[in-house]
């Protein structure tokens, strides 16, 4: 089937002049403001509570705007920023190692594989060394070193230590210490906190951005909120393949619900796989689980070497240390010498897809490989029964002194691999496989962090603008705060400084009516199918078709049939869905409808963008671009541009709008982690 | 003073009221119980004559046994007021009751509590009220009253029922004391918890054991 | 295994509940989650209502799974929330009680849902270093003692799910307030507010409706995080210490 779409218009990423290094700064010189006395009659509406949303709307709080936060949780401090596990990058240099706010921005854009604006990473590089210093002003507990300063470690695809780390829960802590700053807010009366409320519709009034339509999710009732601008915080759409390491509730349909107001989704084929999940166990599979990227610093990435070794352990005649040295292919150290086991996230996925393409994987399934910490645990022994001045220890005490050491640094990641799948990692190694994790792809945005609707912003992993195609570890929470603490409250001041005269936002205006109206349609249409599939049933047929036809690797001729199927699929969805329920009540299921049917519409302009970008760059690895040895090849001259797409209607063209990168200051090179 | 009665009809403040009068009522029972001691010393209650008749002519004694009566009675006060105050707080029972999540002691605090203050009613028709406040007799004749009520077997087993409930609350109540004073440290809390252990054993024993074996020996 | 569930259905704070049987299909490898999921597909496939859970990371992060099973909140799995138990845990042919925290101070909203937003409002009153973005100083200038970060992160890792308060038959919130207080007093940025901190949150807590501590323990052992009782007796010295200080 042939895939059609139209070209628009160019856009401007609206960035400041001057040097790289000086933009941001510039930018807060020359920027408008809004007097305090004025703060207090301008409103803004936050949608979502996660580092971005919870961050902006406590510093726009604290700034004295009046904001209206929204969450469809039961309180603030669910949302899913608070499952990151490994850490959060800044610029701090604390180690002496060599690092610097340059090289953390060049890291950030030769991982993003040179598909994002060299200005955004700069000025996120710049605030990551902020959030670092806020975070620990608030409270955030992070990991110290014997002197009580500040411990790091290394992650994938840099050479510094600069992640830093509240045990495996750094997430947790992060977002703890947001949302509290939250509660200060909310007990200030600043911020007015909407729990159990979800954004079904943007209300645009003269073409920009004035309020949401939003569900009471325990009433069911629709209701209307105006503002001077809109945030949204609302994350990404992993969820779109069933299977991720997103929360359950993570969707889509806020940001949806902007690009059919006439929002640009940028880059939506760029999708984070990550290598390090726990694979698969069978088909009422609700949701994947990550072991933190944290774990590659010491875990050894292996399968067999030998087909009949393969299948012993798929049997369980053998167990994976019956196998010996010899026998073992530990590729990624063998593909990659100078990274070794930690490769970025989608060179990791690949390579393991590639060896259990294979017929190297290592359970039943064949979708698995060994992640071993076997040397690492008898190198930690060594060293700690040196420490301990005891000479010729035998094996087990090595090795239980350096499971210790183990324990200390991964325990509560080792604890949660054992309860899900009932192995003990410390004598059996961990078997881990790829899933969607992170989507890069999202809103698009200007330098402001501005969409292309005046007054909508899009914030953290809702938009598209830092990682390019790729994602370094720990980087996403720093996205996340630097957006809602440090970029957003600038940028959105610099917006309202001209709104200052303008009244409330009237919830009677046609425009509020309208939307209301044709959301309450669309809810009365999903209740009134009745038909005979349930909701989590053809979700799990949406999430098969991304996963297979737009997954780890992708081709022309499989993404145009992903097209044709999500079709279908949409066709199947619209008349056969069975939303049990009402409309006015507590309705989970509705909820879920509505966010499968966004997803339905998303996953089309997902393969459509995939398919159109005929390259391979960073999580989009088109199997028609590539090296002799395999490697992802991009193509800068045709494609160094942001995808940016109108989706105008269901079943019409969706329209491409470019936006040229420019590098200034990086030259893109080919990535190699070799 | 409002400060004062916020903090005491506080849940914490509630709860220090219960831990200091508790702790006050632990060292009282060592008291009493080297009293009762000599009862079962072979000499015709000579020794615990003089014991009575100290305690009876020291005047901080006797100030102390109103302080006494008073930590008993704020003791029951708090306790009964706290068990009001919690009963609201809980919302219902489960279907299914957890039980090795927590000691039965501590679940039945209120009951243990209940059941020894029963028991002290019946100790003080017996003893307290009788020589003290209706003056029938001198402390000397205490001791034959003793073993004399000890005769009778219904008693003996009220109070060693008595006493294995004071056990139950002793082995909750001694270290829940200091917790809730906020002693709960590495060094300090395993000695704190093994006497409290050996505490609740120990002392309710000798206590039981007094009517016991006066009953035993002493058969007419 | 095939599986008797006796699930509480309950429409609204106001409808009076029962118990309800429901037979199940489930497999070893399930989380108990996904098996009520299983349950609730077969329930949507015959048309009937299905069960109301809240339910969200499931890798016992949120702190949004809540039901209590066979009498215990999140099961019979010691430091595991509801979303981690897996299936291997129980025997082919067992009868399951799952039900709703009970809990004065959370009501039920439907079936196994309750409204937790009392925690919220107890953390707004204190729960929180009351700095403005922008004015902190460098990360590194105040060294923190290892001993003590850490004390402070076993606490922080409270994730509010309410365990506690569902395990306490006072239905009492002290585990849950301890955790944030010594997440944020033990720590010298917290070191401020400590008193007033202390003081506020213990009195927001009471006015939700929350029991007193009899140190019976059981929210120790229920707490899927492993949070500590020496918690509660930090908090309880603090609020000592903020009720006498004579300056204040």
């Amino acid at each position: 089937m042939e895939i059609k779409w139209k070209i628009g218009d160019e856009l401007k990423g609206n960035v400041p002049p001057g040097p790289l290094d000086q933009k941001w700064n510039k930018y807060k010189d020359k920027q408008k403001l809004v007097a305090p006395n004025n703060k207090r009659n301008v409103e803004i509406i936050v949608i979502g509570t996660g580092l971005a949303g919870g961050g902006a709307a406590a510093a726009l709080g604290e700034l004295g705007y009046i904001v209206k936060c929204f969450t469809f949780h039961d309180s603030p401090r669910r949302a899913h920023s608070i499952a990151a596990q490994g850490g959060i990058n800044a610029a701090k240099n604390y180690q002496n190692d060599g690092d610097t706010i340059y090289r953390l921005f060049y890291d950030t854009i030769k991982g993003g594989d040179y598909r994002s604006r060299e200005s955004n990473v700069h000025r996120l590089a710049e605030a990551s060394v902020d959030i670092i210093d806020h975070c620990v002003a608030t409270g955030v507990p992070f990991a110290r070193d014997y002197g009580g300063l500040l411990e790091n470690r290394s992650f994938g695809g840099v050479q510094v230590k600069r992640t830093f780390y509240a045990r495996g829960q750094t997430g947790q802590q992060l977002l703890l210490a947001t949302y509290q700053s939250l509660n200060r807010q909310i007990a200030k009366g600043t911020v007015t906190m909407y729990n159990r409320h979800e954004m079904v519709d943007l209300v645009k009034i003269d073409g920009e951005a004035r309020g949401v339509i939003v569900r009471n999710l325990l009433t069911g009732k629709l209701e209307r909120y105006g503002a001077h601008a809109v945030v949204l915080a609302t994350g990404g759409y992993g969820n779109l393949y069933y299977l991720s390491t997103n929360a359950m509730n993570s969707n889509a349909s806020a940001a949806w619900k902007a690009v059919k107001r006439g929002a640009y989704m940028a880059n939506p084929c760029y999708v984070q796989i990550h290598p390090t999940c726990i694979p698969e166990s069978g088909e009422y599979q609700s949701k994947l689980t990550l072991m933190s990227e944290s774990l590659r610093n010491d875990g050894r990435v292996w399968v067999p070497w030998k087909e009949d070794d393969v299948q012993a352990i798929r049997n369980k005649s053998k167990q994976p240390k019956d196998i010996p040295e010899d026998r073992r292919d530990y590729f990624l150290e063998r593909m990659y010498p100078a990274f070794g086991n930690l490769v970025p996230r989608d060179v990791a996925a690949r390579a393991i897809k590639k060896v259990c393409d294979e017929g190297r994987g290592v359970n039943a399934t064949g979708r698995a490989v060994f992640l071993d910490f076997e040397d690492a645990i008898m190198r930690y022994g060594k060293s700690e029964a040196h420490q301990q001045g005891l000479s010729n220890p035998d094996k087990s005490t090595i090795r239980s002194l350096g499971e210790k050491i183990v324990e200390a640094k991964y325990g509560n990641l080792f604890e949660m691999y054992e309860k899900i799948t009932g192995v003990d990692p410390y004598h059996t190694p961990m078997m881990i496989y790829p899933a969607v994790h992170y989507t890069m792809g999202g809103l698009w945005v200007d330098y402001n962090v501005q969409t292309n609707i005046p007054g909508l912003f899009a914030i953290g992993e809702c938009n598209f603008s830092d990682h390019g195609a790729n994602r370094l570890g720990a980087s996403a929470l720093m996205q996340g705060l630097a957006d809602g603490f440090f970029v957003i409250p600038y940028t959105i001041t610099n917006y309202l400084a001209d709104k200052i005269k303008v009244p409330k936002a009237d919830i009677n205006h046609p425009a509020f009516e309208e939307a209301e109206k044709s959301t309450r349609e669309r809810f009365e249409k999903l209740l009134s199918i009745q038909g005979n599939q349930s909701i989590e049933s053809l979700h799990r047929k949406l999430g098969k078709i991304m996963w297979n036809l737009a997954g780890i690797s992708r081709t022309a001729e499989n993404l145009s049939k992903a097209v044709e199927e999500i079709r279908a699929l949409r066709k199947e969805f619209w008349e056969d869905v069975y939303v049990p329920g009402s409309m006015d009540e507590y309705n989970p299921e509705l909820e879920k409808a509505n966010r499968v049917a966004d997803f339905l519409e998303l996953g089309e302009l997902l393969a459509t963008d995939a398919f159109h970008r005929n390259e391979s760059c960073g999580g989009h690895y088109r199997e028609e671009f590539k090296t002799e040895e395999g490697e992802p090849l991009r193509m800068d001259d045709e494609f160094a541009y942001i995808a940016a797409w109108e989706w105008p209607n269901t079943n019409e063209e969706p329209i491409l709008h470019k936006e040229d990168l420019n590098f200034e200051v990086v030259k893109p090179t080919t990535r190699s982690y070799k | 003073m409002s400060w004062l009665s916020n903090f005491l009809t506080s849940a914490i403040g509630r709860k220090l009221v219960m831990s200091l009068t508790g702790l006050f009522l632990i060292v009282f029972l060592l008291i009493h119980l080297t009293g009762n001691i000599m009862i079962l010393i072979p000499d015709e209650g000579a020794s615990f004559s003089g014991f009575v008749e100290a305690m009876e002519s020291n005047p901080v004694i006797k100030v102390m046994s109103i302080v006494l009566i008073l930590g008993f009675v704020i003791h029951i006060i708090q306790g009964i007021l706290l068990y009001f105050k919690n009963r609201h707080s809980k919302g219902g029972k489960y279907a299914v009751i957890a039980k090795d999540n927590a000691t039965w002691a501590s679940k039945n605090m209120a009951l243990l509590g209940t059941i020894i203050f029963l028991f002290l009613i019946i100790h003080f028709m017996d003893f307290f009220i009788p020589m003290k406040v209706l003056k029938e007799y001198g402390h000397h004749q205490l001791y034959h009253k003793v073993i004399a009520a000890f005769q009778n077997p219904v008693y003996v087993v009220l109070y060693v029922i008595g006493m294995i409930s004071l056990g139950f609350h002793l082995a909750h109540g001694f270290q829940s004391a200091f917790q809730t004073l906020g002693v709960n440290n590495e060094k300090y809390s395993p000695f704190i918890k093994k006497l409290g252990m050996l505490y609740s054993i120990i002392v309710p024993l000798l206590f039981a054991l007094i009517p016991v074996v006066v009953f035993l020996t002493h058969q007419k | 295994m095939k599986l008797t569930l006796k699930i509480w259905r309950q429409n609204g704070a106001n409808d009076k509940g029962h118990f309800k049987s429901y037979d199940v299909v489930a497999n070893e490898e399930m989380s108990f989650l996904e098996m009520l999921d299983v349950l609730n597909e077969e329930l949507i496939n015959r048309k009937e209502e299905p069960v109301v859970f809240d339910h969200d990371c499931r890798e016992g992060i949120c702190g949004a799974c809540s039901m209590v099973i066979n009498g215990k909140p999140h099961g019979p799995l010691r430091k595991t929330t509801t979303c981690q138990l897996h299936m291997r845990h129980f025997k082919d042919g067992d009868t399951i009680h799952v039900e709703p925290y009970r809990a004065k101070a959370f009501p039920v909203i439907k079936d196994l849902m309750v409204d937790r937003t009392a925690f919220d409002r107890v953390i707004q009153t204190g729960g929180y270093i009351s700095v403005n973005t922008g004015g902190a100083q460098d990360a590194n200038n105040i060294p923190i003692a290892q001993s003590i970060a850490e004390k402070s992160m076993d606490a922080a890792a409270c994730i509010g799910c309410g365990a506690c308060v569902a395990a306490c038959p006072n239905g009492a919130a002290m585990l849950f307030v301890s955790a944030k207080l010594n997440h944020l007093n033990l720590l010298p940025q917290g070191e401020v507010e400590k008193l007033e901190r202390t003081h506020k949150m213990i009195d927001r807590m009471e006015k939700e409706g929350f029991g007193a501590c009899s140190n019976i323990g059981a929210c120790e052992v229920e707490c899927p995080k492993d949070i500590q009782l020496i918690n509660i007796a930090r908090m309880n010295r603090w609020y000592f210490s903020s009720a006498f200080a004579g300056d204040q």
